[in-house]
């Protein structure tokens, strides 16, 4: 075991990517020279040079669509979108072509492109910043949308995204991870791409979350121990296909369900798994489902204002601790 | 023969007027060659022809509307006959593929702990009706109480003969109330049959613990006040650190003291019934954390939520009858521990302090003990440790 | 004017252009009567400029088209049954029923099909040529797009990655004058198309999309180009479209005597001209040709129309890789 960061992880693997598979490239706007936006890419020009690591023009949705093209043509593109904010500006070709391809072609092609991007606000770079939208693209079909919180799934889930996947691949790194620090294994195994994983056992109530709101569930879980409430906490990981199973099981041992979701509440993602919960576990229920989400606001600069618009672990403790106490 | 027809030109196209017809009837026609126009909500368009031939008769005038697909003349192809041919034609037949199969009921989960699955209205309803939902038997997916149930149930038909389908899927109908009394008899017969219990008792006095709390607890807000039953719970706890034999399980024979001091409470369930389950190392909890697990335990116990733990760890349990106005209690010991305490409920009676006669406010606590495990003597020496904590409400 | 090729290989241009036009004539047909939905586009009139540019590539280059794209597919060596199966939906179409008229696809012939949003199909084709560089391959991406695309920020795009990673894309502008129906002049402060290449560095030229052999040849001359690595190469194409935009469409926007005098220049019609006039066709083999379309034609609505129906149990096959369907 040793301790990196998550951008190190993913570092490690998009090298030990590009070291196995020649077909895989990494693409995408300063991810050579400057060395990726969040550093994630830092040496490997040097390392593989600008054949395999290149800089795009700032042209979203080109240089996804030419990924896509990549991908049919034959090769594994990594395509680096810096940011959620500016994948708008590709999600014609990751909604148009990318999600529709093998589909509309009857089976004749596959996309086997990743496309990683950060995501997340809460680090004050105001409203066209701060965008979650992980939820859009887990709705739709023929894209596995995934979500690592935590070192070894950063590591883990790219390696088998670019090895494994046959299809499109979107990854969002919430941007408050890179910096955090965790220990893994000097091999790590590429990870399973199916299941959400209970990253606290819990008995009284679930925490249903992904990402960078993962570690504000942890903090609240613990806070809530020490008032004597045991929750369990539910990590997500992989937004499509969701894994309903995990879901229904932590629910119907703790009976009640607070998801949290960094996206706005209305069409959030959590929408999403309060409507899985209702159409598969209502009767496990003891209460409503709850969820903390974003404030319905563009996320704004000051820094009060911005926590006051997140999820924050003092809501998600008393969302938590009013549903115990309401519905035993 | 060929038909012309109003052309489908989108599937937002519902019908169009015939404007004008370029050809007349015995006109030679070629394919690709325009007919006729029509007016439709997009504006003029032409209507092509696809058959070479002539002309034989037109069907509709200018001037009428017409769905598509509606023939409007009638071509006879090259070289064939003049001759009549109907104007019905086969409507064009869309795909009718095998239906889906039907979607798979979800799995269905009954809690071990005899969790009453019920939709939140049909709960409510049971509140405001008065109905025991332990008497009502679900007729929803797996065995849910639904408000029809209910409200069968109010009404005094049993539910579950007006259910058309079984829908328990196979499993044995959930009668919790009969479990659980099953249950009780189970254990308590046990207990009389194989414990001899003796029993004490003892009066006390509740005015310095009384007082102590009324005045902790205007420090406190509404819901962060502490009952006096975790006083009691307390004081038990720490009682037996001093009588520890009665800290006890009996297993194959013999008795095992634990080292850990967990308080079974019983609860008595609104359905019926009744559970005691455990808090855990109650002697070394705080009041406030005591009373925090003790509410807590409360909550999960009547919503079905208990932990299986919380079953099988108590080393001695505590009943309070007080609330029902009973006095004092002979508890019945609940195997395999080997003790119980009781507690009535709190009363004023006159009291000698210091040779006068006041009112003072008294509990009767009562002990029954397993005579195999221990002798009155200890029993006694237990009870008068609880009475001594009970005098310095502050150390609890 | 260019020269006309040898006998036979003129034959085959006129006998592929006749190919679109009957197929396409065809599905007009079946469309009035409800056998095919959805939008239909047609080429009719723009059959030189698939025809013609078909003709340079090899079975290694890879084609990305239109919605409009019938006629590539066709050109590209697809077989016509299929074509009309996935036109009537079937699941014995080249897309299994799943894409209709606008999604064409034949991964054996590297035709990466028909793309749906104006522009999209740019940057698929820039990543296609991206794929083949970097595996060494000699192939080249041939991209057709109209002129409505060039409004798009995607041509734009496209153009300057292509340009500056020297990518083997011919970019293949059909211009018809009508981005659906708006003209060139209103929606392109500089109609002249190829001119926009300047900006990038881009090697261009314009020819006359109505005749086939000038499209061949122009496309040949850039393919070459292309292929000894002076990157990429934008070709506008002068053409016109007879038909409506889709078959709804009133033309409300465009004088009939425009579409008259494009008649007068229809490709096939000229072609066939040209070759009677230089004695390489004659009456009798112009029928000949001409039934043999039509046979061609005749049996691939058979196929379409015995052709079964995708089971419904099958809705959601290939939306992902087997194992990761949901």
């Amino acid at each position: 075991m040793k301790k990196i960061t998550y951008r190190e992880a993913i570092r490690e693997a998009l090298r030990e990517a590009m070291q196995k598979d020649r077909r895989v490239f990494l693409m995408g706007e300063d991810v050579g020279r400057y060395g990726g936006a969040y550093a994630c890419s830092k040496g490997l020009l040097e390392e593989f040079g600008p054949e395999r690591v290149r800089d795009t023009p700032l042209s979203e949705g080109t240089f996804v669509g030419a990924g896509i093209g990549a991908a049919l043509g034959g090769m594994r593109p990594i395509v680096e979108v810096m940011t959620v904010n500016f994948s708008l500006l590709a999600l014609d070709q990751i909604v148009n072509n990318a999600a529709t391809l093998r589909h509309m072609s009857g089976g004749q092609f596959s996309v086997p492109l990743v496309i990683r991007m950060a995501t997340g606000a809460g680090r004050q770079v105001a409203a066209q910043h701060s965008h979650s939208l992980e939820g859009w693209y887990a709705h739709v079909p023929g894209i596995r949308v995934l979500a690592p919180a935590t070192v070894t799934d950063a590591k883990g889930m790219l390696l088998s995204a670019a090895f494994r996947e046959p299809d499109p691949v979107i990854i969002f790194e919430h941007a408050f991870l890179y910096p955090l620090e965790g220990e893994i294994d000097e091999t790590i195994d590429p990870v399973d791409l199916e299941k959400a994983a209970v990253r606290r056992q819990g008995s009284d109530i679930t925490l249903i979350t992904y990402g960078g709101s993962l570690w504000k569930c942890i903090e609240a879980a613990d806070r809530l121990a020490s008032i004597g409430i045991d929750a369990e906490v539910l990590d997500l990981r992989v937004l499509r296909p969701l894994d309903t199973e995990t879901i229904f099981a932590s629910v119907a041992k703790t009976h009640r369900a607070v998801i949290v979701d960094e996206m706005w509440r209305t069409g959030s993602f959590a929408a999403e798994i309060s409507a899985r919960i209702m159409e598969g576990a209502f009767y496990d229920l003891d209460g409503p489902v709850a969820r903390v989400c974003s404030a319905e606001v563009p996320i704004p600069y000051a820094k009060h204002l911005e926590e006051a618009a997140l999820p924050q672990v003092d809501t998600i403790v008393k969302t938590a601790q009013e549903m115990v106490q309401s519905h035993g | 023969m060929a038909e012309f027809l109003m052309p489908i030109l989108g599937a937002d196209m519902r019908s169009a007027t015939l404007v004008e017809w370029k050809k007349k009837p015995g006109d030679p026609v070629e394919k690709g060659e325009i007919l006729a126009e029509v007016e439709t909500d997009k504006g003029v368009i032409e209507v092509e022809n696809f058959t070479d031939g002539v002309l034989e008769k037109i069907l509709v005038e200018t001037g009428t509307e017409v769905p598509v697909g509606t023939p409007l003349a009638i071509i006879r192809e090259e070289g064939a006959p003049a001759a009549p041919i109907s104007t019905e034609i086969p409507r064009p037949v869309p795909p009718r593929p095998k239906t889906i199969s039907p979607v798979i009921p979800p799995t269905i989960r009954l809690s071990e702990t005899g969790r009453i699955r019920i939709s939140p209205l049909a709960r409510k309803r049971a509140e405001s009706l008065g109905v025991d939902l332990m008497k009502v038997k679900g007729s929803g997916p797996g065995g849910a109480i639904t408000r029809e149930d209910v409200e069968q149930a109010a009404a005094g038909k049993p539910a579950v003969e007006k259910a058309p389908v079984d829908r328990t899927f196979g499993l044995p109908p959930l009668d919790r109330t009969a479990r659980m009394r099953h249950a009780i008899a189970a254990a308590m017969a046990r207990s009389k049959r194989e414990i001899p219990h003796y029993y004490l008792q003892t009066t006390v006095d509740l005015h310095r613990a009384m007082t102590w709390l009324a005045e902790e607890n205007q420090k406190r807000s509404v819901p962060d006040r502490l009952l006096y039953g975790v006083l009691l719970i307390k004081a038990v706890a720490l009682a037996l650190r001093e009588v520890p034999e009665l800290n006890a399980v009996w297993k194959e024979g013999k008795v095992v003291q634990s080292e850990a001091i967990h308080v079974g409470v019983a609860i008595s369930l609104r359905q019926g019934g009744l559970v005691a389950p455990a808090l855990h190392n109650a002697d070394r909890l705080d009041l406030d954390t005591l009373m925090r697990q003790f509410r807590d335990l409360v909550q999960r116990a009547r919503s079905g939520s208990l932990r299986s733990s919380e079953f099988s760890d108590p080393t001695i349990t505590i009943t309070s009858l007080g609330e029902q106005g009973v006095e004092g209690i002979y508890p019945i010991i609940y195997p395999p521990q080997v003790a119980i305490v009781g507690f009535g409920k709190i009363v004023e009676r006159p009291w000698v302090v210091e040779g006068k006669v006041i009112p003072r406010r008294v509990i009767t606590v009562s002990l029954a003990g397993d005579h195999r495990v221990t002798d009155g003597h200890r029993g006694g020496l237990f009870l008068s440790a609880v009475d001594r904590l009970l005098q310095e409400p502050r150390r609890l | 004017m260019t020269t006309l090729p040898g006998r036979d290989h003129a034959r085959t241009l006129l006998r592929q252009m006749l190919r679109i036009r009957r197929f396409e004539e065809k599905s007009a047909e079946l469309y009035t009567k409800g056998k095919i939905r959805g939008f239909l586009h047609l080429y009719i009139g723009e059959e030189a400029v698939a025809v013609g540019a078909m003709q340079a590539l090899t079975s290694e280059d890879a084609v990305v088209a239109t919605y409009r794209e019938h006629g590539h597919a066709l050109a590209r060596g697809m077989a016509m049954g299929p074509l009309m199966a996935e036109l009537y939906g079937k699941a014995n179409g080249c897309s299994r029923g799943r894409g209709g008229s606008m999604h064409f696809y034949d991964a054996g012939r590297r035709f990466y099909g028909g793309y749906a949003i104006v522009g999209e199909g740019l940057p698929v084709a820039v990543g296609l040529a991206l794929a083949d560089q970097m595996q060494k391959r000699s192939a080249i991406t041939a991209c057709f797009f109209g002129d409505g695309a060039v409004a798009e920020g995607e041509f734009h795009e496209s153009l300057n990655l292509a340009a500056l990673w020297k990518l083997p894309v011919l970019f293949l502008c059909e211009n018809n004058l009508y981005a659906m129906g708006t003209a060139l002049h209103r929606h392109q402060s500089q109609i002249d198309i190829a001119h926009k290449a300047e900006a990038y560095g881009i090697a261009n030229t314009a020819v006359d999309g109505m005749d086939v052999l000038a499209v061949k040849e122009a496309t040949r001359r850039a393919v070459e180009f292309i292929r000894v690595g002076g990157g990429p190469f934008l070709l506008e194409t002068r053409t016109y479209r007879f038909r409506a935009h889709s078959m709804y469409d009133p033309e409300l926007y465009r004088a009939k005597e425009e579409v008259e005098a494009w008649k007068q220049r229809d490709p096939i019609v000229t072609f066939t001209a040209r070759l009677q006039k230089e004695g390489q066709l004659d009456e009798t083999d112009l029928k000949k040709m001409e039934a043999a379309v039509d046979a061609e034609v005749a049996e691939a609505v058979a196929f379409a129309e015995a052709g079964p129906w995708e089971p419904v149990e099958d809705l959601t096959k290939d939306v992902t890789s087997p194992r990761a369907e949901e």
